[in-house]
Formats: C-alpha cells, sequence, structure tokens
C-alpha cells in the first residue's frame, strides 16, 4: 500500500507535467487545429533560462518571470515567424513546421546555452513530507498546485470571457471570425504567447525534480500529446486529466512492471485511442462535414 | 458622397484580370446590385470590397475613409459587413451562438471584467443574447435558435449568415447571392427582408443571378462581363442594353439581337 501511494504521488508529478504541456497544445489547437509540436521545447526553455538567470546571480523567483517571459517572445516568434507566413497551408504542414521550429530551438539551445545537465533549488526545501507511509516532495505539490492553477484559469477564460469564446470562434471559422470583428492575427498571437508561457512554467516548477538539459522537450511534446489525445484535443479538462492519468499509468508501470517500460506507456496510450475512442475522454464526437 | 465608393479596383490572378478598372459607388438606403455572367468577376471584387482579397488597383473609400485592402476584422466595426456564396458559418456553434458572435464587438469589454462576471458583463451578454434572438426571428430561425449550425439547411444557413451579418449593426451590407438555394418562397421573403433593410438606411450591395428579383428591387445595377463593367444604371435601363444581352447570351446572342433588329 505504501509503495502504490508512493507510485501514486510521482505519477501525479510527472502527470501534472504532461498536463501543463498538453494544456499548452490545447489552446494553440483551439485557435488553430495545429498541433505545437515545438510545445515540449518551451517546457525545455523554462527551465534552461531560469537555471542560466539563476546562475548569473538573480534570484530564482525573477529569473523565473524572466525565463516565462521571454519563452512566451519565442512562441510569439514563432508564430509571427513561421505559422503566419504559412497561413493557408494545410493543417499538416504547419504542424511539420512546428517540428522544424522544435529542431531549431533545441539547436538554438545548445549554442546559446550548452549541453550540461541542469538544476536549481527546490522552492520550498528538498525535506520530503510523510503522508500515510509514502513521502512526497514538496516541489511535487507546486508542479501540481502549478497545473491544477493553469487549468482553473484557462476554463474560465475559455468558458466565461468573451475573448476565449474569440479564440474558439476563430479555430472554428477564421473567416467568419474576422466578419463579426475578432482580430484573429491577435488571437493567434495570444494564443502562442500564452501556451509558450504555460509550457515555461511547467519547465520552471519540475527543473528542481527532473533536471533540465537542451534535449528534454521532444520526450515531453510526445507525452503531452498523448495525453492531450487522450483526454480529448483542444478540452481544457481532456488535458489536464488526460495528463494525469498518463503520469499515473507511467509510474504504476515503472513500480509494478519494469522501469524499462514506462516510455512505452504514452505510446500504447495513443494507439489505444485512436483505435477504440478517436475523440477522447471528453472529446466531442464530430463528423467531419464534406 | 456616397457610403461606399469603389474606384478604378482591379486584381490580376496569374496574368488573368479578373476584375479590371471597375468603379461605382452606393448611397446610403438604396439597393446596389452587381450582376454578370458566371466568371464575371462579381464575388472577387466583392473579396476586395470586404478585405478578403487585398486589391491590385483601386481604392475602396468606407464613409469617405479609404479602406482599400483592410481586413474584415477592421472593417466590422466602420459598419461593413457581408455573407458568402459558399457560406462562412460557425458549424460547430448553436444557430443563436453564431448570431450572438455577430454581436461581438458591441459585446466586448475587459478580460477582467468578464472573469469576475461583473453586471455590466451580464447586461452586455444578455443584450447581445435577446439581439440575436429578435435577429433570428426577423429571418424567421427563432425556432432553430438551440439547433447545432451544421445541421441546418443551406437555405437556412444563408438566412442565418444574414442576422449575423446584420449583428454587426452594418452601414452597408454586401450580400453574394442570398437567395441561391432557396424555394420560390424564401426568395420572396428575402427580397423583402432586403427591400426592408433598404428602408431602415442601410446601403445593400447585392450579387444575385435570380433576375427577376434583381430587377424589382435594385435601384441601381453595375453589369460586369470579363471582369470590366460594361454599363450600369437603373434596372429598366440595363435591361435594355444590348452589351449587357449580348454578354448573357454571348456571340449569338448579339448576332441575333442584329437579326432581330
Amino acid at each position: 500500500m505504501d509503495a502504490f501511494l508512493q507510485f501514486v504521488f510521482s505519477g501525479l508529478t510527472v502527470g501534472a507535467v504532461y498536463a501543463l504541456v498538453a494544456l499548452g497544445f490545447t489552446i494553440i489547437y483551439n485557435a488553430s487545429d495545429v498541433v505545437n509540436f515545438a510545445q515540449g521545447e518551451f517546457v525545455m526553455l523554462g527551465g534552461m533560462i531560469t537555471w542560466f538567470a539563476h546562475d548569473a546571480g538573480l534570484p530564482l523567483w525573477a529569473a523565473a518571470l524572466i525565463a516565462i517571459a521571454l519563452t512566451s517572445l519565442v512562441g510569439v516568434a514563432l508564430n509571427k515567424l513561421a505559422i503566419e507566413p504559412a497561413r493557408g497551408a494545410p493543417v499538416i504542414s504547419i504542424i511539420i513546421i512546428t517540428i522544424g521550429a522544435s529542431i531549431l530551438i533545441q539547436g538554438a539551445a545548445q549554442l546559446v546555452f550548452d549541453k550540461q545537465i541542469h538544476r536549481y533549488p527546490a522552492f520550498s526545501g528538498d525535506a520530503p513530507i510523510e503522508v500515510m507511509g509514502a513521502t512526497i516532495l514538496p516541489q511535487s505539490i507546486w508542479v501540481i498546485l502549478g497545473a491544477l492553477a493553469v487549468f482553473v484559469a484557462l476554463w474560465l477564460f475559455f468558458t466565461r470571457t468573451l475573448m476565449g469564446k474569440a479564440v474558439l470562434a476563430t479555430a472554428n471559422n477564421r473567416l467568419a471570425a474576422q466578419l463579426v470583428g475578432i482580430d484573429t492575427g491577435g488571437i493567434m498571437t495570444l494564443s502562442f504567447a500564452l501556451s509558450a508561457a504555460i509550457g515555461a512554467l511547467a519547465g520552471v516548477l519540475v527543473t528542481p525534480i527532473t533536471l533540465v538539459s537542451y534535449d528534454v522537450g521532444v520526450a515531453l511534446a510526445l507525452k503531452g500529446f498523448a495525453g492531450a489525445m487522450l483526454g480529448g484535443m483542444g478540452n481544457p479538462k481532456g488535458a489536464l486529466v488526460g495528463g494525469l492519468v498518463l503520469g499515473l499509468l507511467e509510474a504504476l508501470t515503472a513500480g509494478y512492471l519494469s522501469s524499462q517500460y514506462k516510455d512505452a506507456v504514452a505510446f500504447i496510450v495513443i494507439l489505444g485511442v485512436l483505435f477504440v475512442m478517436p475523440q477522447g475522454l471528453f472529446g466531442k464526437t464530430a463528423a467531419e462535414r464534406v | 458622397m456616397s457610403l461606399l465608393d469603389v474606384s478604378g479596383l482591379g486584381i490580376t490572378f496569374g496574368g488573368l484580370k479578373a476584375v479590371d478598372d471597375v468603379s461605382f459607388a452606393v448611397p446610403a438606403g438604396e439597393i446596389v446590385s452587381v450582376i454578370g455572367p458566371n466568371g464575371a468577376g462579381k464575388t472577387t471584387l466583392f473579396n476586395m470590397i470586404s478585405g478578403v482579397y487585398l486589391p491590385g488597383r483601386g481604392t475602396v473609400h468606407l464613409n469617405g475613409v479609404e479602406v482599400t485592402g483592410q481586413t474584415p476584422d477592421k472593417l466590422a466595426p466602420m459598419g461593413l459587413a457581408r455573407t458568402f456564396q459558399n457560406l462562412q458559418i460557425f458549424h460547430e456553434m448553436s444557430v443563436l451562438d453564431n448570431a450572438v458572435a455577430g454581436f461581438h464587438l458591441r459585446e466586448r469589454g475587459s478580460v477582467w471584467a468578464d472573469l469576475l462576471g461583473l453586471p455590466s458583463v451580464r447586461r452586455r451578454a444578455t443584450f447581445a443574447r435577446d439581439g440575436a434572438m429578435k435577429l433570428l426571428e426577423r429571418v424567421r430561425l427563432g425556432d432553430l435558435a438551440e439547433e447545432e449550425a451544421g445541421n441546418l439547411s443551406y437555405g437556412q444557413l444563408k438566412r442565418l449568415e444574414i442576422a449575423r451579418a446584420l449583428a454587426v449593426d452594418p452601414k452597408i451590407l454586401l450580400l453574394d447571392e442570398p437567395a441561391a438555394g432557396c424555394n420560390a418562397v424564401e426568395t420572396e421573403e428575402i427580397d423583402a427582408l432586403i427591400a426592408e433593410l433598404a428602408g431602415e438606411g442601410i446601403a445593400i450591395l447585392l450579387v444575385e443571378h435570380d433576375m427577376k428579383l434583381v430587377m424589382k428591387i435594385s435601384n441601381h445595377v453595375v453589369v460586369l462581363d470579363q471582369g470590366r463593367k460594361i454599363a450600369e444604371g437603373p434596372p429598366e435601363q440595363v435591361s435594355q442594353n444590348p452589351e449587357v444581352i449580348a454578354a448573357y447570351l454571348g456571340a449569338d446572342g448579339e448576332e441575333a439581337l442584329h437579326a432581330e433588329g
């Protein structure tokens, strides 16, 4: 039982990171139907820039804020320089552009920072907290609370605010959105900035636990994508639940089967979702109209 | 000064002058129709005026302000709304939400006010909902308000698009074949609706294939053929113009005309 609870704690921690990546996917997908595979790089940048700035002598909180702000700018630049010029191209082409952008950002990170593995101190110390025989790191609680806070904020944004509805309208029919006066270019910029900021926040929160190096993004993007698929692409609730479930599955697989199979879980989830319920747990069943 | 002034407008697609040097004006409260054979450039002209295409040459003035090449989202607040021949609907939203979306500009407030659910936000939302409902009833879609838009028939979607365009509170409304795909009764209704809107002072620019409808309701008709304006004037005058008849019937028609004359 202790072991089980321990697995659950570690599963929730990684799951919360996957959920944050999946939430990032959700925003850009909602605005443009594009799956942004550079999402994982935003997480990497969040961690790397925080480490870099902290190493340069800034307090941790300032370093984290700078990391989130700079990563947002990278997100906006990605939209302006790579996605917007390709407007009108098929969604699949734009998805491939995001894969290219992901490779580019990784390469740039190697040059600007380095190829080492880094970490910085946890926000509230490293003393594990004991809960019913298992232990949880204070930093894990930060990660889980961070994911929940972002989820609640996004949920309110998409359901309560007119701007959130404008994002959804833009995804649904860009031209129609323009006709009613929605600045769709601005909506895209906002989506990329927001999505990058959330990715960076994930990186900031999780680096003290999982460490960061220039190449952590790809795996995170894949896992986040699996989480988003499992929950139903485009649905913030789905992203949260999908990410957490994936994290739990991974931790339980590692614990009870073998840690070697841990990374296979995400792929099995993707295949399972595609075979059994392509719309995911919370997605709408919608037939493409022709 | 007219509400809409189009001057020397032209665009070239791969060497083909799809629209070439077209000028005309639409005064407030008048119905101006653009007619012409298939491929004459009517929809292309609409797309340039409404900012969907960037014109290659010429200018568009709205209420005296130059708006050439402005995107649709910049034109909407200036009072230009349009519908599409091939429909631009939010298919995944309800009929009511489609119409509510038209109130976007008038419903807009700060994100923080929205998040806090301030009374002003609720007031604006209610205003948009009530207004949308009234417009839906006006185009006879009131009983379908909760239906998902994707489930509507073509004729119903045409009317939904008109309702959404009206929600923008336009000074000028561009209607691209509003009666296409509608039966005789629906055409009659759209006809009446357009006349009513013009009566309220909205300038209407219309592309329509139904000649009976055009001749009946238009104040002014502009005729395009192969991208060029070949005639314009009151409907009764334009319909007698030999060049117009030739454009519609082709070269054989011209011969036929000469033979008869």
